[in-house]
């Protein structure tokens, strides 16, 4: 079955005034849509793989046939940062994390401050276009910032909260104020998702 | 050594309505600005403290690098381009292209394909070999043809920064657009 754009679980509004519903609908409708639609070209030719979901493909990306691997890896990756993007974020949220993930990130990080620094200085210090991530290696958190579409998966590392720092993320409100778009991010990370994401594996 | 943001060679507003006033704005005002910034923050006490900028492009790596280059890429973008310009390219350079891509026609498509396909941050180049030979490539984040010995000749930025205020996601319009502006005359004398 074709790779399916998933529809967001808000409206492009919900997450105002920190991402505007103009970049929420550009990012999800032609981004997103783009890696979908470019995805599904790469695997046109292969229907072995067209079976497999998105992290079996990337998490065996070496194995990928050489002529579509470029385009799996960054149209595929494309599609699962997204996909992860859009549930780890919604309206009425922010905040800080509860429970074991709240405790690991103590663990991990000293504290929910200090994590929230490291994170946005992985964002800052990414150069070009890519990605921020928060990694769960088996309940132990640890942070790492990818380029452009890269999945953590690839490297077969579970990522359970990311941010993109790609330009067309924060432009349109942020320009080349990246900073501020990081700072505002955290008032829409939705912990209850990041933590049953965390609890999944 | 002090690096200075160069002037702009025309008005923030004279390349409207294909690069907007706003997009100079930030483009030039804020993005390239703070490459300057940066990198003048960055080299005090290290072996690039006096070099010209060229030569550290050329051989400095990591943060000082990515600001080096990105102001040498920037000044070089913004003197490939001009108001009332755009067209074909006449005499030497002319000849050369065709020799090498079959027709002007052909150079465009190919060279705008590499702008289109550059995934992530970049650019896409029109460079002359050491042979003396052209070649279309492209590269990423703040690479610089500088480094690989080539000669820039023209380049294009598809950072998004570039075009997502005028042109959203539609980074092929704006290549297509990219050409009504290109100032031949600069690419030329590059040759």
């Amino acid at each position: 079955m074709a790779h399916q754009l998933p529809a967001l679980a808000y409206s492009f509004d919900a997450l105002e005034p920190h991402i505007d519903a103009r970049t929420m609908e550009i990012h999800h409708d032609k981004h997103h849509a783009a890696y979908v639609t470019n995805l599904n070209a790469a695997l046109e030719k292969f229907p072995a793989l067209q079976a497999k979901s998105i992290e079996a493909l990337l998490k065996e990306i070496a194995s990928v046939p050489e002529e579509i691997r470029t385009a799996v890896r960054n149209n595929g990756g494309g599609h699962m940062n997204h996909t992860m993007f859009w549930e780890i974020m919604g309206p009425h949220a922010g905040g800080e994390p509860t429970g074991a993930l709240a405790d690991a990130l103590n663990k991990a990080f000293g504290s929910f401050a200090a994590f929230k620094e490291q994170l946005a200085k992985a964002g800052m210090t990414r150069f070009g276009s890519g990605w921020a991530w928060l990694i769960n290696n088996s309940g132990a958190l640890s942070i790492e910032s990818t380029a452009n579409q890269d999945q953590p998966m690839m490297d077969g590392k579970n990522a359970i909260l990311g941010i993109d720092v790609w330009e067309h993320a924060y432009y349109l409100k942020y320009q080349n104020r990246r900073a501020d778009y990081i700072a505002a991010w955290w008032n829409v990370v939705n912990w209850n998702a990041v933590a049953r994401r965390f609890a999944a594996k | 050594m002090e690096h200075k943001l160069p002037e702009l060679p025309f008005a923030k507003d004279a390349l409207a309505p294909i690069a907007s006033a706003e997009t100079l704005e930030y483009h030039y005002g804020k993005h390239h600005a703070t490459y300057v910034a940066n990198l003048n923050k960055l080299i005090p006490g290290t072996e690039f403290e006096n070099l010209s900028l060229e030569e550290i492009v050329k051989k400095a790596s990591g943060g000082i690098f990515n600001n080096a280059a990105q102001i040498w890429n920037h000044s070089f973008y913004w003197n490939c381009l001009a108001p009332n310009a755009g067209g074909e390219p006449s005499g030497a350079l002319a000849d050369a292209i065709n020799q090498t891509f079959g027709s002007f026609t052909a150079f465009k498509e190919k060279f705008s394909a590499t702008a289109v396909g550059t995934f992530g941050s970049g650019w896409a180049w029109l460079v002359k070999n050491p042979d003396g030979s052209l070649a279309i490539e492209s590269t990423s984040n703040a690479g610089c043809p500088l480094t690989t010995g080539k000669t820039p000749l023209l380049t294009c930025d598809v950072w998004e920064h570039a075009y997502y205020i005028d042109y959203r996601n539609a980074r092929a319009k704006y290549v297509e657009e990219f050409w009504k502006l290109v100032n031949w005359k600069f690419v030329a004398a590059n040759f």
